[in-house]
């Protein structure tokens, strides 16, 4: 936990300072009749994160905060797999819908969440599945006119189309 | 008497058939998402307010507002049940709902639970029809500081009260409003932020990428984190004859119904405070003036009605700020705040004058939704009990295709997809780290108001930021925030002042 919260304060601080010269790419001083220019106000929102980072670095090197002084683990082996696995298939997910669109990764993502991840039986795994993006379409597709990325798949849904669009 | 007729107008809205609807719908998912363990109402109306595009605006909103209403009944049923907050503002519920669980006394508390939710409900919204037209009308003269240094107030709330550090509250505040900026800059009309020249960023980040990052997906992995395992459900009997015989003995206890529905509203007006403080302050009062504060904490029924009256209460309370102002009161209305803004009804004085009918319709479901989550709530004991059995690893995978497909809906581009995965990983490790995410997602939501409302006064005045200072109403709101703001540093000091004493003795 301690060399988490250091770590995690000297990221966050060089990103702010990425932010305070992204933002300088603006006008960060005064411009005449036109007041503060456009980079100001996210440079010194950034420049106000850059102290809170150090501050949160000042906090650690006198122990103040209570993970500076935690001798804990920031993630145990169990946080570790936990992580990984959801967050990686989660993911997985997004980068399939790329693919094979949201009707194709969805049902996958599904089978093998509730499959290997929850060990549920293949009939509540198959059924919600299977059932999800069917809901999924006629609620977005088709109700809500918003087309959800198809994918390679596209084709497959020309019949559809001609019939619920 | 014109508040009644226009009330009543606003209940013409509230009773169209698909408002009435929705208010249905909205308070039985409402409560669902509350009493399962880890999801509140902010989580509720984050997820699923891309699938409310499907309506007209003043539905969407009357349909997010019934959801975070029933989210707040429905938060008790975990806490009884299982002992497990079903979302922050209900931990204060686990005090004395648990030990009566364990008395087998569950169905008991559940109803003493339903029951204080919607005393506490409908006392807020009496207090709010009175308070909110005359707040709007007073709101009415603020110019650009006022607005400025309303703001100001609201983030300085979290700095004084929020009760995390500091520091990370300040950066969270600061990275939110960062966010905010990105895309185009509005006055001068050039790109700004745009990281590493992709595209994606020159739209924007819509406020919900943030909201459901650190709300879906970010809040599903700390559940999973931090639950481990199954917890153990207490055993429950349901019956018409003890329903009867609880309801009895649950509406004698009075006074903790008052104080929490008053607390719970005036602290929920707060921005960093809410119905969480507000029902565990509820709570402490409730206990010192009872005429039993030891049977506290082992299973008194006053002990479940304050906070459940507190944090139903606070969620209207929340809503004042928000409608009058433009102010969020909680995240869960900032989140509003931001749909509302997506559907063209800017929040804040002028909506009372220009879109009247939506306000009140508003406000009348408000009371519509309060009336069925009663209902719902009480007849649907058994329903909720066996939905509490539902695995994790079957809700899980379908929060997260929800968040997939509503990350993607408000601006239809995968880009917005992807930086939410990396927003709501971003928010698990950094909770993990006591950094505070709330005032990140409020920040993004005010971002665009305040931005402009800073530096239109800044042009106006000629670069002077006395103005903040001097002007009628913005001087001791600047002032308040100041001493908000300074606050955690008057109580370290004191603190050291107390160590050093000690020391000396």
């Amino acid at each position: 936990m301690r060399r988490a919260e250091l770590v995690t304060a000297v990221l966050l601080a060089a990103f702010s300072i990425y932010l305070m010269w992204k933002s300088t790419e603006l006008n960060v001083g005064w411009v005449e009749h036109e007041g503060p220019g456009g980079g100001a106000w996210p440079f010194w929102l950034a420049g106000m994160m850059l102290v809170c980072n150090i501050w949160t670095i000042v906090n650690w090197v006198r122990k103040t905060t209570p993970q500076s002084r935690s001798q804990d683990l920031f993630m145990d082996s169990y946080a570790i797999r936990m992580f990984l696995l959801v967050g990686g298939s989660v993911v997985g997910l997004v980068a399939m819908v790329h693919v094979i669109g949201v009707y194709g990764a969805v049902p996958i993502f599904m089978l093998f969440y509730l499959r290997v991840l929850g060990r549920h039986n293949w009939v509540p795994t198959l059924v919600i599945s299977g059932i999800a993006p069917v809901v999924i379409f006629f609620f977005f597709d088709v109700a809500m006119r918003i087309v959800l990325p198809k994918g390679y798949l596209e084709p497959l849904f020309y019949p559809l189309y001609d019939i619920f669009l | 008497m014109e508040i009644i007729q226009l009330l009543l107008d606003g209940f013409l809205i509230a009773f169209e058939p698909l408002n009435l609807g929705l208010v249905v719908v909205g308070v039985t998912v409402g409560l669902f998402i509350g009493a399962m363990p880890g999801l509140g109402s902010v989580n509720g109306v984050a997820i699923l307010l891309p699938l409310t595009f499907l309506v007209p605006p003043t539905s969407a909103i009357i349909f997010l507002a019934a959801i975070y209403y029933g989210a707040m009944y429905g938060g008790a049923i975990s806490s009884i049940m299982l002992g497990i907050p079903g979302a922050s503002t209900a931990v204060a519920t686990t005090f004395d709902g648990r030990p009566l669980a364990l008395k087998g006394m569950a169905d008991k508390a559940l109803i003493a639970a339903a029951v204080a939710s919607f005393f506490g409900g409908t006392i807020s919204i009496i207090l709010f029809t009175g308070f909110a037209p005359a707040l709007a009308s007073v709101a009415l003269d603020f110019g650009d500081q006022e607005i400025f240094a309303l703001m100001l107030l609201a983030f300085a709330t979290f700095v004084g009260l929020g009760g995390d550090d500091i520091a990370k509250t300040i950066f969270s505040i600061c990275i939110g409003l960062v966010f905010s900026a990105v895309g185009m800059d509005i006055i001068s009309g050039t790109p700004r932020l745009v990281f590493f020249d992709i595209i994606g960023f020159l739209h924007g980040i819509n406020f919900l990428v943030l909201a459901i990052g650190v709300y879906g997906i970010g809040e599903m992995l700390w559940t999973i984190d931090s639950t481990r395992g199954n917890p153990s459900m207490s055993k429950v009997e349901v019956s018409t004859k003890r329903t009867i015989s609880h309801l009895k003995e649950v509406l004698k206890e009075w006074k903790p119904a008052w104080i929490g529905s008053l607390l719970g509203f005036f602290v929920g007006i707060l921005p960093a405070a809410g119905a969480t403080p507000g029902s565990l302050m509820a709570y402490g009062i409730s206990k010192m003036t009872s005429k039993n504060p030891d049977g506290y904490g082992k299973g008194e029924v006053g002990g479940v009605i304050a906070p459940e009256a507190a944090n139903n209460s606070a969620s209207t309370g929340a809503m004042l700020p928000m409608l009058t102002l433009g102010i969020p009161g909680s995240p869960t209305t900032a989140i509003l705040l931001g749909g509302m803004v997506i559907w063209g009804l800017v929040p804040g004085p002028m909506m009372f004058i220009e879109q009247s009918d939506f306000v009140w319709g508003l406000t009348a479901s408000l009371y519509a939704a309060n009336f069925f989550a009663v209902i719902i709530n009480i007849l649907f004991i058994p329903v909720f009990l066996w939905v509490l059995k539902m695995p994790f690893t079957i809700l899980a995978p379908i929060i997260f295709v929800l968040c997939l497909v509503g990350g993607y809906a408000p601006t239809e581009d995968m880009h917005d997809v992807w930086l939410m995965v990396i927003f709501g990983f971003g928010a698990y490790l950094l909770r993990k780290l006591d950094y505070p995410l709330a005032p990140a997602v409020l920040a993004i939501v005010l971002g665009p108001i305040a931005e402009p409302a800073l530096r239109q006064s800044l042009i106006i005045s000629g670069g002077d930021a006395t103005v903040f200072f001097t002007r009628p109403i913005a001087g001791p709101i600047t002032m308040i925030a100041i001493v908000l703001l300074l606050l955690p540093l008057v109580q370290v000091f004191r603190k050291k002042r107390k160590q050093a004493k000690d020391a000396e003795a």
